[in-house]
């Protein structure tokens, strides 16, 4: 990045294992990542190298047995409106409208009343207008995404947590959320980590890509994506880098091949 | 014209139709009573004082389908307005045809030739004549009825749903209290009449106490469900967005436990229904429950019937009051479901 802007996310040698009756699974062993303010990371990965479990853990559902998270500076010991997080499905409350589902943060916060014309503007920001009234199951997946976003983002965090929040939407909605964001964090200045399995969205959206394999999850390289803003997801460019991407996604996650292999 | 509207055309005529026939069927009640005199002997024709005018059993019976037939016909009339209410009644026009024939072959079978076995099946007619002899008892006694219903429903909903609450937040609260609640869930409330009579000061407080333990149980363990099942996720989002513990108690257990809340709710009226005349009919001093005890007792089955068919109103009448209730505390539900 040109201009080095402050740290506000520093992980510090983390790691988590899981024990259940005998058996121990290290699931992330010694993690040392720093995010600056206003940076968009994504983390890829095969599946079960620990990406949900990185993500838990800074967002504060779950602890570190080893080191330790510090957002601005403070370690992270309990969940907190510092650090949004979007869940994979909407995870939405079926039982409040739209509106309510955005106003429940600042409702939990004892806020609404100072703040609850923000949630007129954070409708209109994700586009959900002439929708503000309508129950959650009635809306499509990429809408309640957008009303996810919408609910963490009110709440003024420091840093947006997205879980593949695209794992189960068909690629139109997918480009037209991607775009969302990215206009989203212009305007907020909000500083994002994304866990995604699609390369052109990780290519496309982010400033550094993570790359994490398996057994212990560690992270194995942290490429620039040294692309201008903003892109074009048919450029020439844009595909150049995705190919070369490719091949270091490919050399980072190949196994050791097993000697007894012919 | 056009084919829509052609076709809406025919839905009103037969509309139309289907009111004709409604009413036509408590038409033919109204002409038997009225055109075949009475063979039967033992029926006296008394008329009763109803408040400003006098009427005897037959006039009574003859009004009471007269109004029926009006209400059919109006709501025949405001089904005009919308197709759905128009298909809906013209549905239900058999059985309303039939409810008023079998209401016309009631009275020629019950009071006017008698040939059903008596004094056990009176007809219609003879129903309504406690009705106008003591209305103002049978009004007395339903009022004791709506009183222990109501102290006993909406304490049993309040115990249940906090026990429910308590049990499923607090694993403790889960370790002493289910097991207590599992074994005198199953005795049916009325066993512990006895005691009832006997620790609580008067026979009404007995009865609500009986009440009160009928509704908590299915109410208590539905509610603890609901609560048990919320998922975690939806926590750990409230969380994040700020919640503290107890407002995630009440603005994300609680909501996501409420269908489940209104099944036991609606279980527990039920039961609430047994109880209250059980409790009236082993030990009242009032309510429906004694008035068909007191009755039994004179062989005056007639009495009884009359306090069975306010029983059928009233309890209908209060499950439809909850079922309103329920459908606007679950609107968000609409559509979820079928
Ligand atoms: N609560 C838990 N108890 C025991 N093991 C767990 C627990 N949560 C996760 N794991 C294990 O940790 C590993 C990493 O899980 P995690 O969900 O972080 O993977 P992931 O990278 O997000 O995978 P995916 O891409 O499939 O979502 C898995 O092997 C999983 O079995
Ligand atoms: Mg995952």
């Amino acid at each position: 990045m040109s201009e080095k802007r402050n740290v506000v996310l520093k992980m510090e040698h983390v790691g988590r294992t899981y024990r259940d009756e005998e058996k121990e699974t290290e699931v992330l062993q010694s993690v040392d990542f720093s995010v600056r303010q206003g940076e968009f990371i994504s983390i890829i990965g095969a599946s079960g190298c620990g990406k949900t479990t990185l993500l838990r853990l800074i967002a504060g559902l779950d602890r570190p047995q080893k080191g330790r998270i510090l957002l601005d500076g403070e370690e992270i010991t309990k969940p907190s409106p510092k650090a949004g997080y979007i869940f994979q499905q909407g995870n939405l409350f079926q039982w409040l409208t739209v509106r309510q589902n955005i106003g429940f943060g600042l409702k939990a916060q004892h806020l609404y009343k100072e703040k609850k014309d923000k949630i007129d503007e954070y409708i209109r920001m994700v586009g959900l207008k002439g929708f503000e009234d309508v129950y959650p199951h009635q809306i499509s997946g990429g809408m309640a995404q957008r009303v996810s976003i919408a609910r963490s983002l009110i709440c003024n965090p420091e840093i947006l947590l997205l879980d593949e929040p695209m794992g189960a939407l068909d690629s139109f909605t997918r480009a037209d959320i991607q775009d969302k964001l990215l206009e989203l964090k212009r305007e907020n200045d909000i500083t994002m980590i994304l866990v995604t399995h699609d390369i052109d969205e990780a290519v496309y959206l982010s400033d550094r890509i993570v790359i994490m394999t398996p057994h212990p999850g560690k992270i194995s390289e942290i490429v620039e994506v040294d692309l201008p803003k903003p892109r074009h997801r048919g450029s020439e460019s844009f595909f150049e880098l995705r190919r070369k991407f490719l091949e270091r996604f490919e050399m980072a996650t190949a196994q050791p091949q097993p000697e007894y292999i012919i | 014209m056009s084919e829509t509207e052609k076709t809406f055309g025919k839905k009103e005529k037969k509309l139309i139709a289907s009111i004709l026939f409604t009413m036509a069927g408590f038409l033919v009640a109204i002409l038997e009573n009225l055109l075949v005199p009475q063979f039967a002997i033992g029926v006296a024709l008394e008329v009763y004082d109803l408040k400003i005018f006098g009427l005897n059993h037959n006039e009574a019976f003859r009004l009471i389908l007269i109004c029926l037939m009006a209400a059919y016909g109006l709501s025949g009339i405001f089904s005009f307005k919308s197709k759905k209410k128009a298909e809906e009644y013209i549905q239900k026009a058999r059985f309303r045809f039939a409810m008023g024939i079998a209401l016309g072959i009631w009275d020629y079978l019950g009071t006017k030739i008698k040939v059903l076995p008596q004094p056990f099946f009176p007809g219609p007619a003879e129903i309504l004549t406690a009705f106008l002899s003591e209305g103002n008892y049978i009004f007395q006694n339903t009022l004791y009825s709506l009183r222990l219903y109501a102290g006993g429903f909406v304490g049993g909903v309040l115990l249940g749903v906090s026990t429910g609450i308590l049990i499923g937040w607090f694993p403790k609260v889960k370790y002493w209290v289910e097991p207590v609640l599992k074994i005198t869930g199953v005795i049916p409330a009325v066993a512990w009449m006895p005691f009832a009579l006997t620790l609580f000061p008067t026979p009404y407080s007995a009865a609500v106490f009986l009440i009160v333990i009928c509704a908590w149980f299915p109410i208590a363990s539905l509610t603890k469900q609901g609560i048990e099942s919320t998922p975690k996720s939806l926590f750990e989002a409230s969380e994040i967005l700020g919640s503290s513990t107890v407002y995630q108690v009440f603005h994300v257990a609680v909501p996501y436990a409420m269908p489940q809340i209104f099944t036991g709710i609606s279980t527990a009226n039920g039961f609430a229904f047994t109880t209250l005349v059980m409790a009236e009919m082993m030990g009242q001093p009032g309510g429906l429950g004694y008035y068909i005890n007191a009755s039994k007792v004179w062989s005056a089955y007639y009495k009884v019937f009359a306090a069975i068919l306010v029983m059928a109103v009233l309890f209908s009448f209060i499950t439809w009051l909850l079922n309103i209730v329920q459908r606007r505390v679950l609107r968000w539900q609409r559509g979820l479901i079928k």
